[in-house]
């Protein structure tokens, strides 16, 4: 099976698949938010939505419908055109992005041969990318449009991240490439089911050892910088900053409601489902099945495959509520540091070493020989990086220790008049200037 | 490799716009309307909002030098992009080329890093 197999579907067999990815994609979302609240309400030592349906299960229904028939608000400030177009952006990109998520091998559907994948491209990961990065543009234009300041902080700091880490995160999948030779989502499938032998002459011993077909295991670190940057990457805990309640009450939503506001969740929603399907497409083998149920022949055949994707992706989802139940959110600028200062070189530096071994492994003697300018050019890079930059010595500030020992604040703080007092002290004022002039004149008659 | 490969995506993209159209569109409709001054004033957790100039307000430059270093990197993953896919067909060369680039692109990154680009206050 490679890209041929793509592009021959009757137009019925598209449109059931479509639709099949469509309800699957809006049930998940309901099912997820109904799952992240019934664990963090358990990681809190409370029951969690209980009350609908049998564990609460209906609980996310519920709210769907509530929200449906909420007053849907059209603040005076905002541009309403572009208010309008933003949550259609989000939701169109969340939704294209499973075109070309695969699902499982060929199977027989009505009678028809066909994968179980809408479709797929030379170019699928790029597509995914794409999407992702259009992505931005619903919540970069949604909170810009609100005319509220809240929103528009939201709106920055959302956009700043999630284009901070989409660096991060498409470098590491370079590495993938590499290995798999190709950019189309099944191909890379079905690279991780191989298990080419590898030989590497290190200074002149012979070393033959087999590849685990996974790359998640094979390239651990690109698999560890791709889940870092998977949760920037969705603006969730702990990178959840522009969503910070504490700070921004809801970021770049908070001035929409009713459907609109649905759109945005959704959309969120499913951009982690995404990333968590991206993620085990590119590392964990996509739809094979894993080790101890791989060695049943017929586990990465038929029908059964799409039950291995789903539960590695759920495992996915499960890692985004623990996440958000045990982490604290970073601080901004932490959190900066951390994209662009080490997630990048180390991303730069490991995309060298893998090239380097995969170049040597091709060539004959050329082992020692790369080994040592990959050496040399790697100690260069970590003299760069880890170079003590001179600090300047700030001094230990003091505590203020006002009466008695006690901390107060300064007696002569002047607090900035509110607009309102301004506003009356104007008109005060000007009501007194003409007094005086009024008593002035007077005085001078006199 | 053909064009027919790219309809069912161009399908889910329609399906997915009219979606989202249908909800926005509706929702006006099947809501209630009662209208309240207030309500349709910015949030500002009750306080009066926030004097804004139209076009929305100033912001830190420093989201602006953020984009402008986004685009130098993923300019430099539109380049590796190709690169690793031909990788094995490219062999040594590829290899040299690639380091050669890399670390072209890593100097500027370090003159960034050390004037302070990178920081956050």
């Amino acid at each position: 099976m490679g890209l041929d197999a793509f592009g021959h579907d009757p137009f019925w067999l598209v449109i059931i698949k479509i639709l099949a990815v469509f309800v699957f994609l809006i049930v998940s979302t309901i099912l997820m938010i109904w799952f992240e609240r019934r664990v963090v309400g358990r990681m809190q030592h409370r029951p969690g939505p209980n009350r609908y349906g049998p564990f609460g299960l209906l609980q996310s229904v519920a709210d769907a419908l509530k929200l449906a028939l909420k007053e849907d608000i059209m603040p005076t400030l905002a541009d309403k055109a572009v208010y309008f177009i933003a949550p259609i952006i989000s939701i169109m990109c969340a939704f294209t992005a499973w075109a070309v998520i695969p699902f499982g091998p060929e199977v027989s559907i009505f009678g028809v041969r066909s994968p179980l994948q809408i479709t797929d491209v030379p170019v699928a990961v790029l597509v995914v990318l794409a999407c992702s990065g259009l992505g931005v543009y619903g919540i970069v234009l949604g909170g810009w449009a609100s005319g509220s300041t809240y929103p528009l902080l939201g709106a920055l700091r959302s956009a700043a991240q999630v284009i901070s880490y989409e660096v991060a995160l498409g470098l590491s999948i370079v590495a993938v490439f590499m290995l798999s030779g190709s950019m189309s989502t099944s191909e890379i499938v079905m690279s991780q089911g191989e298990n080419p032998p590898i030989q590497l002459s290190l200074l002149g011993m012979e070393l033959n050892f087999n590849v685990p077909g996974w790359y998640a295991i094979l390239l651990l670190p690109s698999f560890i910088i791709f889940m870092i940057s998977m949760v920037g990457e969705t603006n969730r805990a702990p990178f959840d900053l522009p969503e910070a309640e504490s700070e921004l009450v809801g970021g770049f939503h908070t001035e929409y409601s009713s459907l609109k506001f649905a759109m945005f969740f959704l959309a969120e929603y499913i951009n982690m489902f995404t990333v968590s399907a991206m993620c085990v497409t590119l590392f964990l083998g996509g739809w094979r099945a894993p080790w101890p149920i791989s060695i049943w022949g017929e586990a990465n055949t038929g029908w059964w495959p799409i039950l291995w994707f789903l539960g590695k992706v759920w495992v996915f989802m499960f890692v985004f509520v623990w996440l958000r139940g045990t982490m604290p959110r970073l601080r901004y600028d932490q959190f900066m540091r951390l994209g662009w200062k080490v997630l990048i070189p180390l991303n730069l530096v490991w995309i060298l070493v893998v090239a380097g071994v995969r170049v040597s492994t091709q060539q004959e003697n050329g082992t020692t020989k790369t080994l040592v300018i990959g050496g040399v050019v790697l100690l260069a890079g970590a003299v760069i990086l880890f170079y003590p930059r001179r600090k300047q010595y700030v001094e230990p500030a003091t505590a203020d220790l006002g009466l008695g020992g006690f901390p107060v604040p300064p007696l002569d703080l002047k607090v900035p008049p509110s607009p309102r007092t301004k506003k009356i002290e104007a008109t005060r004022e000007k009501a007194s200037v003409g007094t005086d002039s009024k008593t002035d004149t007077t005085g001078e008659e006199g | 490799m053909s064009l027919s490969q790219w309809v069912p995506l161009v399908v889910l993209f329609t399906l997915a716009t009219l979606f989202a159209l249908f909800s926005v569109t509706i929702a006006p409709y099947i809501g209630p309307r009662r209208y309240n001054k207030a309500k349709l004033e910015a949030y500002e957790c009750g306080i009066e909002p926030t004097p804004t100039p139209p076009g929305g307000s100033r912001f830190p430059v420093k989201f602006y030098l953020t984009a402008m270093l986004f685009i130098i990197f993923d300019i430099e993953i539109v380049f590796l992009y190709p690169w690793a896919v031909a990788f094995d067909s490219l062999g040594m060369f590829g290899f040299v080329e690639m380091l050669l680039f890399i670390v072209t692109v890593f100097v500027a990154y370090t003159y960034v890093w050390r004037r302070g680009g990178l920081d956050w206050d």
